[in-house]
């Protein structure tokens, strides 16, 4: 939590923008940061990868966004889900929250089976689909995500500016209750359940998931260590059934399994190679 | 799949990631993304 802490206020440095309502305009907003983090947040020092996506997909100058989605792939390849568990400030504020103590507690909502694909119509539907078709006479299109779902712009830009900007509060209206409900919806969820935007909503999650599989960073399991005693998925947030699946789409690769686990079987790609060749499971068929 | 495909893959993706994002600058993306975030979004605060 020290870490994601750490990169938030390295992301979100300038003091400026909290000191005087404003934001900052400098040459490191064309650039994107791996996680969720508003480019409207007053101390944002770069872009959002799904704001800036939208934006390129709704301008009349683009179809595609290669900009973008080259650095949402290289990030995903690289990391993959990792972001979600040490990058974002989103992820960030939901495990804050679910350390307040809260009678029955559970990691997934009800209907979790079908809900955690819901991240990905959210991403084809309000990310992608929307903001290229949905368009105005003019051909330009809308940040359909950021306007009307994304919690993370309301905590970090949406509030803090209308607190701090007495023109931006007149100009307040149903939009902005909109989004703070649904921001008020996730927090208060995500002190009784683990992350539910990141298991349910969120596209940036939903993307990156897709390249766990394949990423440079990923999980091993070292085969003739586990005893499969489901530790790792008692451990788990996400509920993952670690031994089996150790690079779920849903891993956000936290290392809590890694931790847990009374055999030390699990262990990153970027750690001391594994001591047996049989240890991965891919390589036991052969 | 075995761990030298899941690398293999890794990389050739991380190659077309890099042709994407250079081919994004060239056609003048960035401008695009920082005349976006370097001003407040509207539709991110609420305001529309």
């Amino acid at each position: 939590m020290w870490f994601q802490a750490a990169f938030f206020a390295l992301t979100n440095g300038y003091a400026a923008g909290f000191l005087q309502g404003k934001i900052y305009s400098g040459a490191g907003k064309k650039f994107c940061v791996p996680g969720l983090n508003c480019y409207s947040c007053p101390g944002a020092l770069f872009s959002c990868p799904i704001g800036s996506l939208q934006a390129v997909l709704d301008s009349r100058k683009f179809q595609f966004s290669c900009y973008v989605f080259g650095i949402l792939s290289a990030f995903g390849v690289l990391f993959g889900r990792l972001i979600c568990g040490w990058m974002c400030p989103f992820g960030l504020a939901q495990d804050l929250l679910h350390k307040i103590p809260f009678p029955g507690k559970k990691k997934n909502m009800p209907g979790h089976k079908y809900l955690r694909y819901l991240r990905y119509i959210v991403l084809i539907l309000f990310v992608i689909v929307l903001p290229s078709f949905a368009v105005n006479a003019a051909g330009i299109g809308k940040p359909w995500f950021c306007e009307y779902i994304c919690p993370s712009g309301t905590l970090f830009a949406g509030l803090p500016l209308i607190i701090l900007n007495p023109g931006l509060r007149a100009a307040v209206g149903w939009r902005f209750f909109l989004k703070t409900a649904v921001l008020a919806a996730i927090v208060l969820l995500s002190i009784r359940f683990y992350r539910p935007f990141c298991k349910y909503l969120c596209p940036l999650g939903a993307f990156y998931g897709l390249f766990n599989p394949v990423s440079f960073y990923r999980f091993r399991i070292d085969t003739t260590q586990c005893i499969k005693c489901g530790v790792c998925q008692k451990a788990c947030g996400m509920d993952i059934r670690v031994w089996e699946t150790p690079n779920s789409t849903d891993c956000i690769r936290c290392g809590d399994c890694k931790a847990a686990c009374p055999e030390h079987a699990i262990r990153s790609t970027w750690e001391k190679p594994l001591s047996s060749p049989t240890a991965d499971p891919a390589l036991r068929k052969q | 799949m075995s761990e030298k495909r899941r690398t293999a893959a890794g990389i050739l993706l991380l190659a077309a990631a890099a042709a994407l994002i250079l081919t994004g600058i060239m056609t003048g993306e960035l401008q695009t993304v920082f005349a976006k975030a370097s001003k407040i979004c509207m539709e991110c605060i609420g305001i529309g």
